[in-house]
């Protein structure tokens, strides 16, 4: 063969595949920012690859652009810019932020509009309300969510003489209390732990003992919410907590996990007190038994009502071409489907968010052998969630739990009595509500 | 007459040499700051539909806020600590180097490493040896001194730490800078005030110093304007503003009102006021500080 034919026989090819190619309409691509690392990004990608391959008209990119708030913050300049991608990964703190943004096209009207009937009424209740307006429609679609539970030292337990804990009848704190006076006497450095204090020990308090944590339905029903933190029961509950450190029945380890977590391997504490995703972490750590129970409620709380989720969910911008929403809309139709709830459950130990993925999980036995994963899905439901226990809808919450961390930390150090951090934590926290409230009149 | 050397026929060539750097700092360094002071005027949501322009009410907002003002007072101190000790350490260890003339260039080079550490990796590096549950220092101070060390709780031990991470960081800076200028001072200056009989306290207080006293005015800006923005790193690493916001800086708190916290018209009127801050001190150094210095040796 001669070069000049070489060449054009390579010519006619190239020009062949390239029609063949643009015959076949190119996929339209669905741009999903998320904040998932590592393993949980590995299990984002599967999830995603079994979306692409399912179909060709669509092809989900996921993109990781870093933690929560660099999420958040990378979505905000996006829409500024004009730029928006169509799936944005919140965390639960920025809802109402992001509700009230004007920018997303919300979920409940997604799904309807390009011709999804949904059943809600199978989804986990606890987790929807989290995401819903005042009228009960579904803003976001759920995406990871986590509760926070006790976990305990097995071997320490023992050691002291403490029966094993159950785990569906919730101890009550005034046994927490003698639980950890037994653990220190039988030589553990300290009793209990806790992580994301503000989360666990004041919002999931409130909502499990059925206190409201703000006005307005902690939120829900309007701007003009205060903060409602100062009752009697919290700072009850708070100065125990205090009373507590002086025999190091309670010990402070810190905001976030890291401190509390590294307290609980190291055995210097018998009880931890952190999210139900935290049973990875330990599983991977921990040198000795423990077990997983639901948290502790007061003894005169006969009803105690769910717990609140912590986690993220997924929201949709608006603004982009009308032909990429139905795309969008098939995606979220396919993450709630069992096949990648099951997947993102067993991997990454965050809810199925739905009931039939939940009930499709205990007939294949998946909580006979891991039983440590169905103890906050049963807190979760044990209860209709109701105005206290449904979530929290606070602008500038970031900022709010940051005020209660503090004042918590002046507490534990003695600078201030509960009932002061606790007045201190509202009226702050108000003038920040209203601060929120002005900017969107 | 003197003749001039080289000079430029065109007229714009000169501005056009230097549009470059011009355009850069516009737009990286006027364009933002003239954006933040605008948005500190506003009350404004994140994704920018709602704005609204509300005078100094932002302003007032955050005097009237206890806590601001403690933060104000909190960065004072830790500069003023962060200064004090990293000038101190860096001048003393200068004038040591300067007399060890036989492991100079290695004993150089080992000093001025931390200088060379981001300074987020400083502040996980003092962690590591001081945090209460896990820090090998921390278990020493608790078992061998009897101290109950605890900077999750205790303000004054946080403090402490994030003043003992920045200063080891610029330390390094200040050494090299004071190095510098103690080579520079003429020896026979010196020999001159041994011969008179002038203790080396004296030699040091009498000559030394005065001498270096460009060098120190140039660190101690340096200095503070290192700790009033870029021991961010070390305060996020180390105790993010905690325990109860007693090491809760300005900067620090710029970030999380305004990037985590998304309240912009706050978080703007904050860097507003810091930027402000910084102005007024290094003007007060120029104007006052710096009368004292001699620049002439």
């Amino acid at each position: 063969m001669s070069k000049m034919k070489c060449f054009w026989l390579i010519m006619a090819v190239t020009m062949m595949i390239s029609f063949a190619g643009s015959a076949f309409a190119k996929p339209i691509e669905i741009n999903w920012w998320h904040a998932m690392r590592g393993a949980r990004g590995e299990t984002v990608q599967k999830i995603v690859d079994g979306f692409n391959s399912s179909q060709s008209e669509y092809k989900v990119i996921p993109t990781y652009k870093g933690e929560y708030d660099e999420v958040v913050n990378a979505g905000v300049a996006a829409v500024r810019a004009g730029k928006q991608p169509h799936i944005l990964q919140s965390f639960e703190v920025g809802t109402q932020t992001m509700m009230l943004s004007g920018a997303i096209y919300p979920v409940y009207q997604l799904m309807a509009d390009k011709g999804y009937k949904i059943d809600w009424s199978r989804y986990l209740q606890p987790v929807l309300s989290y995401y819903m307006n005042a009228d009960g429609n579904l803003m976001s679609m759920p995406f990871n969510s986590s509760t926070p539970v006790m976990y305990y030292n097995v071997e320490l337990f023992k050691k002291a003489g403490i029966p094993m804990l159950s785990k569906d009848e919730p101890i009550t704190w005034d046994e927490m209390g003698e639980i950890t006076a037994k653990l220190v006497k039988s030589g553990v450095e300290g009793g209990m732990v806790t992580a994301w204090q503000s989360w666990t020990q004041v919002e999931n308090y409130s909502a499990i003992q059925n206190l409201p944590f703000a006005s307005k339905a902690n939120g829900y029903e309007g701007l003009d919410t205060e903060l409602q933190i100062n009752n009697d029961k919290v700072i009850n509950h708070i100065a125990r907590l205090k009373s507590w450190m002086s025999d190091n029945r309670f010990y402070y380890g810190g905001q976030k996990y890291q401190g509390p977590k590294s307290e609980f391997i190291a055995q210097n504490a018998g009880i931890y007190i952190d999210s139900i995703s935290g049973i990875a972490k330990l599983q991977a750590a921990a040198t000795f038994d423990w077990d997983v129970a639901p948290l502790p409620v007061e003894s005169w709380n006969k009803k105690p009502q769910n717990s609140i989720i912590g986690g993220a969910s997924l929201w949709v911008f608006k603004g982009l071409p009308a032909k990429d929403y139905a795309g969008v809309a098939a995606f979220m139709n396919y993450l709630s489907g069992n096949g990648p709830q099951i997947l993102w459950h067993k991997e990454t130990g965050y809810f199925p968010i739905t009931l039939g993925a939940y009930e499709q999980l205990k007939e294949e036995g998946y909580y006979k052998e891991n039983p440590f994963q169905e103890v906050g899905i049963k807190q979760l439901t044990r209860q209709i969630p109701n105005k206290n226990s449904r979530g929290l809808r606070l602008g500038y919450f970031i900022q709010i739990r940051n005020i209660v961390n503090e004042e918590l930390e002046l507490v534990w150090n003695d600078s201030k009595t509960p009932q002061q951090a606790m007045d201190s934590a509202v009226a702050r926290s108000n003038i920040k509500l209203r601060e929120f409230e002005r900017t969107y009149k | 007459m003197i003749k001039k050397r080289s000079y430029f026929k065109s007229r714009s060539l000169p501005y056009l040499l230097i549009l470059p750097q011009v355009l850069i700092t516009l737009t990286f360094f006027y364009w933002p700051a003239v954006q933040g002071v605008v948005s500190s005027f506003q009350l404004s949501d994140p994704f920018g539909l709602y704005t609204k322009f509300v005078w100094f009410d932002n302003f007032i907002a955050l005097f009237k806020d206890p806590l601001y003002l403690k933060s104000i007072a909190t960065t004072l101190f830790f500069s003023g600590s962060v200064a004090f000790v990293s000038i101190t350490f860096g001048l003393f260890l200068a004038t040591m180097a300067n007399r060890v003339l036989k492991v100079t260039t290695l004993t150089r080079t080992l000093l001025i490493w931390p200088y060379a550490i981001a300074p987020a990796i400083s502040g996980i590096l003092w962690l590591f040896l001081l945090h209460p549950s896990y820090g090998v220092v921390a278990i020493f101070i608790e078992d061998f001194l009897g101290i109950d060390w605890n900077p999750l709780l205790q303000s004054s031990h946080a403090m402490l730490m994030i003043v003992m991470a920045s200063a080891w960081k610029n330390v390094s800076y200040n050494f090299v800078f004071f190095l510098a200028g103690l080579q520079a001072i003429p020896h026979s200056l010196i020999e001159a005030a041994a011969m008179d009989g002038a203790s080396p306290f004296r030699r040091f207080w009498t000559i030394t110093f005065p001498l270096l006293s460009p060098t120190m005015f140039f660190v101690t800006v340096m200095t503070i304007i290192f700790s009033f923005f870029e021991s961010f790193g070390i305060i996020h690493a180390v105790t993010q503003g905690g325990p109860g916001g007693s090491t809760n800086i300005l900067v620090y708190k710029v970030y999380q009102d305004g990037f985590i916290g998304l309240n912009l018209g706050s978080s703007s009127a904050q860097s507003v006021v810091l930027m402000s801050l910084i102005i007024l001190i290094t003007f007060l150094q120029f104007k006052y500080v710096e009368r004292k210095v001699q620049y002439t040796g």
